[in-house]
């Protein structure tokens, strides 16, 4: 114990240490990857594969200094075709939580139904979003809307499970204080039941985010208007000389965008689970 | 969780003890063939005796505890008090679990809290609760942490705070099962202090679990000391002379003290070996 504890006061030292020494190595192996890529452009011909300084140069005006402009239709700037997929995401994401607490809640409380639709929910997990697509397209004749349900059912099974999980493995110290009290059902669950989920709840959310903005992107590469996963698939159709750099810088705005989201689920579970976790 | 009204109170004159474990057995299938843990216990207590169980480990001191609480039913036999059978958990049989069962989610204060208002409901409305919780942090001296979690409390405090707990609820018997197990020598003895110096004032019936012999000594009227597993009973009770209240240092300048100490060393180490020591 006390060992863990003085490193973590070396840790919670280290902010004061200088700057330059805690960005070396993210300034060396960084560097070093860009390097390695610029490298790899000139050996590949830039055409193929642009570096990290063709892709700033070609897609700095209107990609990178004008997140926002909008010349009407789908010509929209990167900022934009994030803003639409993430509307879509946020849709198709708030559902699945809804939906698949509400589903996961019931599957952990009730052994019956869990043990029951254990082999739907294994088996369904399983198929790749976009196998949903085409299913839904039919459904709802519509891209955007399957676009959503596409994010939905792709985000709601770790939802699902991990909000089951949750409920099962509430430790039996809990569940035996709330036996020696005679807590009444509602009281047992707000009180216990729903505390003790919450971390397993949040990692699933948190894995639900990750599969949604996958899921986004691929659907929109499929069919749909605007979207970050439509610019990528829209410039390479176009082909024009500076596709590939649009594309590369596309994809690391999807990276960096997915980051993001993830830290702000985890940020969030951790603001909700109360120390339970 | 069940909402049984509580038992009729058998205020009903009978001239039977306190709490009574009357010819008790519990047997657990196996696919082996049915396995006896306890066999044929029998064993009256009078109000606010304080009785210690030893025995070694697997002899299924916590399985006859258990069916003091509730939290098991016997294969044959029944345990009651004040004549009544003991069927399921209750707060009028309060356990100190072993490892303290707080819930981490909630201070020291709102654990002693949700226990006091589920039982007492009648005090919550008229504010008498959160004096019933803060005289009792206050009797086991912790009313400065009474808004930590138990995440930041040293074990020997959850172990307080879980007392605390315990006797808010004012039980008929208070039940500990090894509390003082994972504590430090020195915690250890402060807490069996104050454990002696609270069941005096509150004249609570004790049935705690122990592996520890010196501690037995220094706390219990009798000393119930069990046969090895399987199929363990009551091999020898040991009633303990020491006037009270008992003070460690006097305790052990008593000659007798040895004796008592001599005859359950014997018993657990000679005559009752653990076969595997």
């Amino acid at each position: 114990m006390s060992v863990a504890t003085s490193r973590g006061l070396q840790a919670r030292k280290a902010p004061w240490a200088p700057l330059a020494k805690r960005a070396t190595p993210y300034i060396v192996c960084v560097g070093g990857f860009l390097i390695a890529w610029q490298i790899l452009s000139v050996i590949l011909g830039e055409a193929r594969l642009p570096g990290p300084i063709n892709v700033v140069v070609q897609t700095w005006d209107p990609y990178i200094s004008q997140p926002f402009y909008d010349d009407g239709g789908t010509s929209k700037g990167l900022g934009w075709q994030i803003l639409i997929s993430l509307q879509r995401v946020a849709i198709g994401y708030s559902l699945s939580a809804v939906v698949g607490i509400a589903i996961g809640g019931m599957l952990g409380m009730s052994r019956f139904i869990g043990t029951g639709f254990d082999p739907v929910v294994q088996v369904l997990r399983t198929v790749p979003p976009l196998a949903w697509f085409p299913i839904s397209l039919m459904v709802f004749q519509d891209a955007n809307t399957s676009a959503v349900f596409v994010i939905f059912i792709t985000a709601i099974w770790p939802i699902i499970i991990n909000t089951a999980v949750g409920i099962r493995e509430i430790p039996q110290d809990y569940t035996n204080v709330a036996r020696v009290l005679k807590l009444r059902k509602g009281a047992y669950i707000r009180e216990i039941v729903i505390p003790a989920t919450v971390p397993y709840v949040f990692t699933g959310l948190r894995i639900a985010v990750g599969l949604a903005w996958l899921a986004i992107v691929a659907a929109e590469m499929l069919k749909a208007d605007g979207g970050i996963g439509y610019f990528i698939w829209d410039a390479y159709n176009a082909g024009g000389d500076s596709s590939s750099s649009q594309i590369v810088l596309a994809i690391i705005y999807v990276g960096i965008v997915g980051l993001l989201l993830d830290r702000l689920v985890a940020f969030a579970g951790r603001k909700f689970s109360k120390g339970a976790a | 969780m069940q909402t049984l009204t509580s038992a009729p109170s058998s205020q009903a004159v009978s001239n039977e003890p306190f709490l009574v474990i009357d010819g008790v057995s519990k047997v657990y299938p196996t696919p082996k063939g049915p396995y006896t843990v306890l066999d044929n216990i029998s064993l009256e207590v009078a109000e606010g005796e304080f009785i210690c169980v030893i025995g070694h480990s697997g002899c299924g001191k916590s399985t006859l505890l258990d069916l003091v609480s509730g939290f098991g039913q016997p294969t044959r036999g029944e345990v009651r008090l004040e004549s009544v059978p003991i069927r399921e958990p209750g707060p009028d049989r309060m356990v100190v679990f072993q490892n303290y069962s707080l819930l981490p989610w909630m201070s020291a204060a709102e654990n002693v809290a949700l226990a006091v208002n589920n039982v007492f409901p009648h005090l919550k409305r008229n504010g008498g609760a959160r004096t019933i919780v803060d005289s009792h942090l206050a009797m086991v001296g912790l009313s400065e942490a009474a808004d930590k979690k138990p995440g930041s409390l040293s074990g020997g405090m959850k172990q307080r705070v879980s007392i605390a707990r315990a006797l808010a609820l004012q039980p008929k018997v208070l039940i500990l099962d090894e509390p003082f197990g994972a504590l430090d020598p020195i915690t250890k003895e402060e807490l069996q202090e104050e454990l002696l110096k609270i069941w005096q004032e509150h004249k609570v019936t004790v049935l705690m679990i122990t592996h520890s012999i010196d501690e037995a000594l220094f706390l219990a009227d009798r000393v119930v000391m069990m046969t090895n597993g399987p199929a363990a009973t009551i091999g020898e009770i040991l009633e303990l002379p020491f006037p009270r209240p008992r003070q460690r240092s006097q305790l052990m300048e008593m000659p007798e003290y040895y004796d008592y100490r001599n005859r359950a060393l014997d018993f657990l180490y000679r005559r009752f070996a653990h076969d595997d020591q």
